[in-house]
């Protein structure tokens, strides 16, 4: 018998912080302006210090304004999905949960065009209409969750199958309404939203943006996080988890909210990037078994390491082009997930 | 013990009897399909107590009502009329916590949906005496090992929950049960997937632990033979209707049980005063 214990859950994460720290410095030097390690550090603890007004290196520009913030962004973003993601497995108690998979990321994608063509319409201040994308991304992403979840349930259990299915019908149903939406925006919009969509990190948020997408996110897992116990007894099922002492439905809410503001925040500033949500719970699960108060900070780590190794690859393999980081993701993700479908059919 | 969630009963309630703990006073439940139609199913108005130490056996025939029943003892469903009590308070407005740490429920196997190890299993037990993120005491160990040797399981502690027989697994899921340290233990009908030889186990150690630790221990089954050789009171039901409670010897007579479970039988009763059914093939 060997419990977790405070000690051995902030080791393992420490190892993990320590991977995320070597793979980002390692993606602050990729590109096709080429820095040398001993710039970059001289840059960094500048950086720290607050002596960004010292570099004066042209590529000292390159590494802090342009890919330590994009860099950053997948940080965030890939964390926030994959948090998501293990909340919304637990939740379903669907191990194929993902909020791409369950057509949520497209919710969240008509939530933000929504939130984008009202904030055109009614010219609200720039602020405000930053608010305003993750926000409906937020309340879209929710929508599509809670039409999924009553869709897939089946005299009063939720069916994976059917689950599967219902997230298909969503997403197809959700990303024609993502179509008839574009087709009222003008050409130089259009081609902004269109990346956008498939899943992009290139284009940096402004920063107000950036600092509410880190705030949220620390918000949103750490309420997903108070109810960590609470989640390794909902997995045996909702009756079993009350006779073992949850209050089941404050559990549910909680999670539920949560997760979906998580998925609205990281589809308002990158699109529907695919999978994170699933691949990476699922290696996190295999390395560290299936304790959430362990899963959930792990998967966090994880997530963002995932999403700056596929990023440095999106904007590295094709260059001086770049592909989008939701390809790198999909060609990676999509194999893995008929290879867990497969599995759990037989 | 922590305080109440509602005020405790006033002077009509078992209070005046310190020996009952479960109290099942008058409680009655109906489903139906919509408030507006008449019920599908009613569990007809019942009463009975326990004690400390004491097993009683729920029993019927299928559509009896017994789970329903048991559903009632537990809190998960609130009575339409009359009420349960555990020591002097409905279990129905018990907070899931507190609940949890009173009453234990043994259901027949759960579906895991990632796999877990038999310790991390009996763990859960815990988690309703637990705060914050639940991490492990090493009073939490102490008590989880204690209830696998009570169950005699030890030996399994490290072994994967899917990798594991049925009436091992049915040990373990005991073992969690005892884990929860509870007043009141509840199993629907604990012997159903296990052969003989671990039905006979399983009993005795439910009536050693009834002994040891004064559980009140509550069965359901339509294991005529288990419930009359092992229970202390017998609840019969028939069709949501209580037709007998009370001790084996005088529940068991042949014309009623022939009557409830409609197949012809014999009752005797054995040396150690306890009756012994024969189920007679149709002719």
């Amino acid at each position: 018998m060997r419990p977790l214990t405070l000690g051995r859950l902030l080791l393992r994460c420490g190892i993990l912080v320590a991977i995320l720290f070597v793979v980002v410095v390692i993606a602050l030097k990729l590109g096709a302006v080429q820095v040398s390690l001993y710039g970059l550090g001289r840059d960094l603890i500048r950086v720290l210090l607050g002596q960004s007004s010292a570099i004066s290196s042209d590529y000292g520009m390159i590494v802090v304004d342009i890919r330590l913030p994009r860099i950053l962004l997948a940080v965030v973003v890939g964390a926030s999905l994959s948090v998501a993601g293990a909340s919304f497995q637990a939740l379903l108690r669907n191990p194929l949960a993902d909020p791409y998979v369950l057509g949520v990321s497209s919710g969240a994608s008509v939530g933000s065009i929504i939130a984008l063509l009202i904030a055109n319409q009614l010219s609200f201040s720039p602020a405000f209409s930053g608010i305003l994308t993750p926000l409906g991304a937020s309340i879209g992403a929710g929508l599509a969750i809670a039409a999924v979840y009553f869709l897939g349930r089946r005299e009063g259990r939720i069916d994976s199958s059917t689950l599967l299915l219902s997230g298909i019908i969503a997403s197809s149903f959700l990303s024609a309404i993502v179509g008839f939406l574009l087709s009222t925006l003008s050409g130089g919009n259009l081609r902004g939203v269109t990346y956008w969509l498939m899943g992009s990190l290139s284009t940096l948020p402004p920063r107000s943006l950036l600092y509410l997408l880190g705030f949220g996110f620390l918000v949103a897992a750490g309420a997903i996080y108070t109810t960590a116990a609470d989640l390794n007894l909902l997995l045996a099922g909702e009756k079993e988890a009350m006779h073992l002492g949850v209050d089941v439905h404050r559990v549910q809410i909680v999670v539920y909210v949560a997760a979906s503001i998580l998925t609205g925040l990281a589809v308002s500033v990158s699109g529907a990037i695919g999978y994170v949500g699933l691949l990476i719970p699922h290696a996190m699960r295999l390395i560290f078994g299936s304790d959430h108060r362990m899963l959930l900070p792990a998967a966090a780590l994880g997530g963002a390491i995932a999403l700056v190794i596929a990023d440095t690859a999106a904007r590295t393999v094709v260059a001086p082009s770049e592909v989008q980081v939701g390809a790198v993701t999909a060609v990676i993700g999509a194999p893995f997930f008929i290879y867990l479908l497969r599995r759990g059919l037989k | 013990m922590s305080s109440p969630l509602r005020t405790p009963v006033g002077a009509d309630t078992p209070r005046s009897n310190p020996d009952v703990r479960l109290s099942v006073e008058q409680a009655s439940y109906a489903y139906a399909s919509n408030p507006a139609q008449a019920p599908l199913f009613t569990l007809e108005a019942l009463s009975f107590q326990a004690k400390p130490g004491e097993i009683l056996a729920i029993l019927g025939p299928n559509a009896s009502g017994k789970s329903t029943l048991l559903k009632l003892i537990s809190g998960a469903l609130e009575p339409l009329s009359g009420r349960v009590f555990l020591n002097g308070m409905a279990t129905h407005s018990l907070s899931p916590k507190i609940r949890a740490q009173r009453i234990a429920l043994v259901q027949q196997e759960s579906q895991l949906l990632f796999p877990s190890r038999v310790w991390e299993f009996v763990m859960q037990g815990r988690h309703s005496h637990s705060h914050g993120l639940h991490f492990e005491s090493q009073e939490d160990v102490t008590i989880a090992s204690n209830a696998l040797a009570q169950v005699g399981a030890t030996h399994l502690t490290d072994r994967w929950m899917d990798k594991i027989s049925g009436g091992e697994k049915q040990r373990v899921i005991l073992a969690r049960a005892l884990a929860q340290q509870p007043l009141l233990l509840l199993l629907d009908e604990p012997t159903l997937h296990l052969d003989i030889g671990a039905q006979v186990d399983l009993l005795e150690s439910l009536r050693k632990l009834a002994a040891q630790n004064r559980y009140t221990v509550v069965v359901v089954t339509h294991e005529l033979n288990l419930a009359g050789e092992y229970a202390d009171q017998v609840v019969l039901l028939q069709k949501g209707k209580c037709l007998r409670v009370g001790p084996p010897a005088s529940v068991y007579q042949r014309d009623l049980l022939e009557q409830v479970f409609q197949a012809p039988l014999s009752v005797e009763l054995t040396t150690s005063g306890r009756p012994r059914v024969t189920l007679f093939a149709d002719k």
